[in-house]
């Protein structure tokens, strides 16, 4: 009895896929794949080293002093708190190789979710083909493209980096875009009326008006991509959530729990900061360079308190 | 008769102009054309005429008033005059240049040299400060910053809000946002200036201030201005030209006078029936010329001049326009007389252009002319009485348009007494 298509026939879309991927995608783009994971693995290394390279005390008073000057007493104490309790915990080199990661993927994310966003704001046609992409984005489980990404960009923490890209990116381009267009209509035609530019209206009018939505999708870009940490170490990314992956395949809970408090407390770090980033963005604005004093100021106090202690 | 429009200097030109939104415009003119309703148009086909055939001109130095209430095609009106809406069909001369079809670029540069604007709700930018927002239509074209800044201080300084130029404009009041707007507008010296219904959102007291804010700029600048409100007062107190809009049309356009003493249909009607003419018009509004002779002048040539302008009485001025007495027409027939001098009635009525009608009651009881003055105290013209009862009065004004040569008997009419005479005598230095 057959009462079902597939009785008959199945299409083979699974076989369709594999050759499409690898049979022509791989040994036709290798070189171009190649080519987009470059720029990714020079910024990855180049924080990375650089983190790994800041000495511990520095690191724990410039932190605690940017999160003091950006979003006030409360985080800086928990960020100061946090950061001894990591290196307590003895995670310190894989909560800094998680930054590096983060940081880079973040990057990228708005380097290219930046100039989209403002692309989809802009045309109405652009906003409706992007839009069913980034729908795609946000609900295909990561797992899925785990694989195509180690076959056209193999294994390792680059890798890592580009699954967490895809993964984390939609929210930059939904908020620059929908941050533009919520620019009063009123302003954007004052803007206008004036002769304007569309450039000028770009950089004097709507990106500064849209910051704080902007920021907002970064904080999310953010978040997100600290979720992928233990996912990307699957295909070969260090780490925090490599720690959190070899604790689940030893049934090590100790261990995986030491990683998923690492992960935690960097989370509600940096989302605090580039809360307060955005949101202080437009209710007090002092000069470049009144905060950088003041930081320098903060500083050296800082370090000076440091010295003291010893 | 008023030589105030007379010149063909006309710094903007509008000729059928329609912006239709909807599929298909062309079917939207031609019912247009055929003489539908907006409303029929609607239920038809599901477009809107949002401007439909508009038509008018605005002298250099005029301030026109486009007044009509919400949904009546104003706002999309003033926006097609700097195309941030493109209209559909029609022609827009600005300084005789077709601004409709302009490409991108030489839309742009238009903008930027030729025209400001203000909007209602400020629309002022709350990222920069209030400096930076009036410097913005400079910065715009390229001004160096220096250059700019000073710009944007003098023309704060003209609304009177130098001290604030560091501040941001949020911090300000309505009445002083909207100040920065109308600084924000001049900054740029603009050939002409949108104003989109700059005062609506303030409230009654602040925007009669606003008000009288900008007509003293406008005797100081001269500019064109094409003004939109919905309020009738506004538009009589501002306004040299007022053009009265429903449904996309101009129901009518006329001066003032023309609007409140012979409203176009019944819709014009129910706005001016309540308004209180006495505080509406000032003295500026009835303005003719004074035509004065000089001292020096002949018997004979005053009569033929008072002859040909039909009136009962010429003012005589002296080398620097300063008034020095008024000739009767009465007193100038009676025979033996060898000099003006002999004829002249040397107390007069005076007041100030920018005085409101109510206070000119007193001054109109001597059945001359009013003669208004300026600061230094030069004859800059004259007032007819009859004309003002005739406006106040507010029935068929307008019929009776030579009346003035037999303004000499309005003593008689009601509600003028003679004991509150407002006479003045010219000092000789």
């Amino acid at each position: 009895m057959a009462d079902q298509i597939s009785d008959f026939y199945t299409l083979p879309l699974d076989d369709w896929i594999e050759y499409f991927v690898k049979d022509w995608l791989v040994p036709n783009f290798r070189p171009v794949f190649q080519a987009i994971q470059w720029p990714i693995d020079q910024v990855l290394g180049g924080l990375e080293a650089f983190l790994l390279w800041l000495p511990y005390p520095v690191f724990v008073v410039v932190l605690p002093l940017l999160a003091w000057r950006v979003a006030g007493g409360g985080v800086a104490l928990f960020t100061l708190l946090s950061l001894l309790f990591i290196d307590l915990l003895g995670i310190w080199q894989e909560t800094m190789v998680t930054l590096a990661m983060i940081l880079t993927a973040v990057t990228f994310c708005v380097l290219v979710g930046v100039p989209l966003g403002i692309l989809a704001a802009r045309s109405d046609l652009f906003a409706s083909l992007i839009r069913p992409v980034l729908d795609i984005m946000q609900t295909i489980p990561p797992f899925v493209y785990l694989v195509p990404i180690v076959m056209l960009f193999g294994v390792g923490i680059v890798p890592g980096v580009i699954a967490t890209i895809i993964f984390a990116l939609p929210p930059v381009i939904r908020l620059t875009n929908l941050g533009i267009r919520q620019v009063q209509a009123e302003l954007v035609e004052a803007g206008l009326a004036f002769g304007s530019t569309r450039r000028q209206l770009l950089f004097e009018i709507q990106i500064p008006l849209a910051l704080r939505t902007i920021m907002t999708g970064l904080n999310q870009t953010l978040m997100l991509s600290l979720s992928m940490v233990v996912i990307a170490a699957l295909i070969g990314a260090g780490g925090l959530g490599l720690t959190v992956f070899t604790g689940l395949g030893r049934l090590d809970i100790g261990r995986a729990t030491l990683g998923g408090i690492g992960i935690v407390l960097l989370a509600i770090m940096l989302d605090r900061i580039t809360q307060a980033l955005g949101e202080g963005r437009q209710a007090k604005r002092p000069g470049v360079k009144q905060s950088l004093s003041r930081l320098f100021k903060g500083l050296f106090q800082g370090s000076r308190a440091y010295e003291d202690q010893r | 008769m008023s030589s105030k429009h007379a010149g063909n200097d006309e710094k903007l030109r509008v000729e059928r102009l329609y912006k239709v939104f909807g599929d298909d415009p062309d079917d939207t003119i031609r019912r247009v054309e055929a003489g539908h309703s907006k409303k029929q148009i609607y239920a038809d086909t599901g477009s809107v005429a949002a401007v439909a055939d508009v038509s008018f001109g605005v002298q250099e130095g005029e301030i026109f008033v486009v007044m009509g209430l919400s949904g009546s095609g104003k706002s999309t009106l003033i926006r097609c005059l700097n195309r941030l809406i493109e209209p559909t069909r029609g022609s827009i001369r600005i300084d005789g240049e077709e601004i409709v079809g302009l490409d991108a670029e030489a839309l742009r540069r238009l903008r930027r040299e030729k025209l400001s604007m203000v909007f209602q709700h400020f629309a002022l930018f709350p990222h920069k400060t209030v400096g930076e927002n009036v410097e913005y239509g400079l910065k715009i074209r390229g001004l160096p910053a220096q250059e700019r800044r000073d710009k944007a201080l003098r023309s704060l300084e003209q609304v009177g809000l130098e001290a604030y130029a560091d501040v941001p404009p949020d911090n300000l009041s309505g009445g002083m946002q909207q100040r920065v707007g109308l600084a924000r507008g001049l900054a740029v010296d603009p050939d002409l200036m949108l104003m989109d219904e700059p005062f609506s959102a303030l409230d009654p007291l602040i925007r009669r201030d606003m008000q009288d804010e900008l007509l003293e700029l406008q005797q100081e600048l001269r500019m064109t201005i094409v003004f939109i409100t919905h309020d009738l007062h506004e538009a009589l107190r501002l306004g040299d030209r007022i053009a009265i809009m429903k449904d996309g049309r101009f129901v009518q356009l006329g001066s003032p006078q023309e609007i409140v003493a012979q409203p176009a249909d019944d819709y014009v009607a129910a706005f001016t029936r309540d308004v209180d003419r006495a505080r509406v018009f000032r003295a500026r509004t009835l303005r003719r010329d004074a035509e004065a002779l000089s001292a020096d002048a002949s018997v004979a040539a005053a009569r033929v001049q008072l002859t040909r302008l039909e009136r009962s009485a010429l003012y005589v001025v002296d080398d620097y326009d300063r008034p020095q007495g008024v000739v009767r027409r009465e007193a100038l027939e009676a025979n033996g007389l060898s000099s003006l001098d002999e004829a002249l009635v040397r107390e007069f009525p005076t007041a100030d252009a920018e005085q409101e009608l109510v206070e000119l009651y007193s001054a109109c009881a001597a059945g001359l002319p009013v003669a208004l003055l300026d600061d230094e105290g030069r004859l800059t013209g004259i007032v007819e009485p009859l004309e003002v009862f005739q406006l106040l009065g507010g029935n068929g004004g307008g019929d009776d348009a030579d009346g003035a040569s037999s303004a000499g008997n309005t003593a008689g009419r009601p509600g003028v007494t003679a004991g509150s005479l407002e006479m003045r005598r010219p000092d000789h230095g």
